[in-house]
């Protein structure tokens, strides 16, 4: 059974993503204790997920670890993984929370050595790297994944993999029998830090995302550049395994548009000019290499202008104002050919690419409604910030369509708001 | 305000959107267009249009009233409702280009030849004549269209269709003597003029 101190002066995070550990980590280090709560096995969300950030073009595992140093570092703070909250009771200052814990099959005698997936030869779904690739059902999420322990799939359990997993530990650290449970909590006020997810490409039916393979999503994309990644780092077409130079990138691919997302996503334009400059990363001088944006108009908003002119200034990158009509298949090549009519001109295209890249929308990963009753949400389901929502305050993502640093400040934000719900708990019991 | 003012905010007033606002129908919804070209792109007809639909809405904001109302791009919408059902805003672009279409022509400066034009003059004339549509005298109609040479030359290429439509009773070959009508087509008149003063009264076309 696990075992968590929680009161009516505890902080819960939902969320284990760059704004949930944000939170935790400002609120444990202004002396509250905190419950952070993660669905997946381990910490860093989507941040993990990102080869490179917009517009410093540094790595996101420089911040993911400063911050994982602080979390460790700090002993207010309890992290549960594999975990879900199912509803959350009460009010500002007396919450009930139910969280319910997914077996991981592996203890904390975990040392990482690998042994257990060198022993398992079943492979599932890569999630970290959007299914691109498959992985052992035993696995470590990611390099960097804290808690730094192995998982075992639910899919093997039962059967002689499992056992193999098992007789392949030096440790003890495989625990078959592990159950589910569900744990009820106490909490003064609840940071949620849920995330986002992409917006489902193949809903945008004319873009043919589910028909044609050679058309990917920016996340997929992102995971391509990674060199620990499904393609080794390789920008590669998965019709013919061909390495893709002529690159059409199309923005508000499902934000902005009331059949799909009626919110502006606010990321994509940012992450498809950091994206073009991936080409230039790869191929260097190569003239092969192209990138053209396809866009209603660049919303590179504040400071981040300063990185559009650049980009602009790159001859590797053209852009189109145009939204794209629709895509259609190059039987013969397997490229795919963009069909629409630009506004600058009102000229008819029938544009050839090696691969397109749509640059996805993004939507609430949770719906909140669901799981705490009466808080506020926009129409897309982003929280609200209103007075009924009591202790409950989105962070990130979770509250709007918002980029890393954005999220950060947010979440900071957030913790502050809870941090004053505690303080008036501790101040009516002291 | 001053008069340079006043002079000023005449000279960029947009009086052409303002009066597609009042007086074209759904017109109201130009403004709302931020010029992505899905309509345009996704539009089967796409490749004929002189303007596509987002360039007459940007002509239209821009002023530019001769260039729009005399246009027969309008006149090419066949009603497939693409646009409408791709806009991300919604708009509903086909009902605009026949709202679009049918004020040019009130106002008379529709382009006299457009055949869509002509055929929609002949079928509103054909129909509101008893308030049923006489199929027969309507396809006559149409033949003559371009004159007794092209008349003649399109009744012998559709002769087989007809005469088998003659046989099965899709047509009647008498209706240009038996064709009836609607009872109390007199009422029906009284109603189309009444709507025509309100129309004209509202558009200031009378």
């Amino acid at each position: 059974m696990t075992d968590v101190v929680a009161t009516n002066e505890t902080i819960l995070v939902v969320g284990g993503g760059i704004s949930g550990m944000t939170a935790a980590i400002e609120a444990a280090e202004c002396g509250k204790d905190v419950v952070l709560v993660e669905k997946s096995p381990a910490l860093g969300g989507r941040v993990s997920q990102l080869y490179k950030y917009f517009p410093k073009l540094c790595f996101p595992t420089c911040g993911l670890e400063i911050n994982l140093r602080r979390l460790k570092a700090n002993k207010r703070i309890r992290v549960l993984t594999l975990a879900e909250v199912q509803s959350v009771t009460g009010e500002a200052g007396n919450y009930s929370v139910s969280v319910k814990i997914a077996p991981r099959y592996v203890n904390e005698n975990c040392t990482a050595c690998g042994a257990c997936a060198e022993a398992v030869t079943t492979e599932i779904d890569n999630a970290f790297n959007y299914n691109l690739n498959k992985r052992k059902a035993a696995y470590l999420p990611f390099n960097m994944a804290h808690p730094q322990r192995y998982v075992i799939d639910p899919s093997i359990i039962g059967t002689p993999e499992a056992d193999k997993a098992k007789e392949a530990c030096r440790y003890d650290a495989i625990d078959l029998d592990m159950k589910e449970e569900v744990l009820e909590l106490k909490a003064g006020a609840v940071v949620w830090a849920t995330g986002w997810r992409p917006y489902d490409a193949a809903k945008i039916q004319p873009y043919g995302y589910d028909r044609f393979d050679n058309v990917i999503t920016s996340v997929e994309f992102e995971r391509m550049m990674d060199p620990f990644g499904p393609t080794g780092g390789k920008l590669l077409r998965s019709s013919d395994g061909k390495e893709a130079k002529n690159i059409a990138f199309i923005q508000c691919a499902g934000s902005r548009d009331r059949n799909h997302l009626t919110h502006c996503s606010r990321i994509c334009c940012m992450a498809s000019l950091k994206q073009s400059s991936y080409l230039g990363e790869r191929y260097g001088d190569d003239a092969e290499a192209k990138a053209s944006i396809y866009y209603i108009d660049i919303r590179a908003i504040d400071r981040f202008e300063d990185f559009y002119k650049k980009v602009q200034q790159d001859p590797k990158v053209t852009f189109i104002k145009s939204k794209v009509a629709n895509i259609t298949l190059d039987e013969a090549t397997g490229d795919v050919i963009l069909h629409g009519v630009d506004t600058e001109g009102y000229h008819r295209y029938d544009n050839q690419h090696d691969l397109v890249v749509l640059a996805i929308g993004m939507e609430p990963s949770v719906d909140i409604k669901g799981i705490a009753a009466g808080v506020h949400t926009d129409v897309s389901g982003f929280i609200e910030v209103h007075t009924d929502n009591g202790g409950i305050f989105g962070a990130g993502c979770a509250s709007n369509a918002l980029d890393v640093n954005r999220s950060v400040q947010n979440a900071t934000a957030a913790a502050l708001h809870a941090i004053q719900v505690v303080n008036r708990v501790s101040a009516a019991e002291a | 305000m001053s008069d340079a003012n006043t002079a000023m905010v005449e000279k960029y007033r947009n009086n052409f959107l303002k009066e597609v606002e009042a007086n074209v129908e759904e017109g109201e919804w130009v403004k709302m267009c931020m010029q992505c070209g899905v309509c345009s792109g996704s539009c089967p007809f796409g490749p004929h249009w002189e303007h596509p639909p987002q360039e007459i809405f940007m002509m239209i904001r821009a002023g530019k009233r001769d260039e729009v109302l005399h246009s027969d791009s309008m006149w090419m919408c066949t009603s497939c409702y693409n646009c409408i059902v791709r806009c991300p805003r919604e708009l509903p672009i086909t009902h605009i280009m026949h709202g679009l279409a049918n004020y040019a022509h009130r106002l008379g400066i529709a382009p006299k030849m457009n055949p869509t034009r002509r055929f929609a003059k002949i079928f509103w004339d054909n129909i509101t004549k008893s308030g049923r549509v006489n199929e027969l005298s309507l396809s006559l109609k149409l033949y003559r269209m371009d004159g007794w040479v092209s008349f003649v030359k399109k009744g012998l290429q559709m002769a087989g269709v007809g005469l088998g439509m003659f046989k099965t009773g899709r047509l009647d070959a008498m209706a240009l003597f038996t064709h009836k009508g609607i009872e109390g087509k007199k009422g029906l008149h009284a109603m189309l003029k009444k709507a025509y003063e309100i129309e004209d009264k509202r558009k200031g076309l009378a």
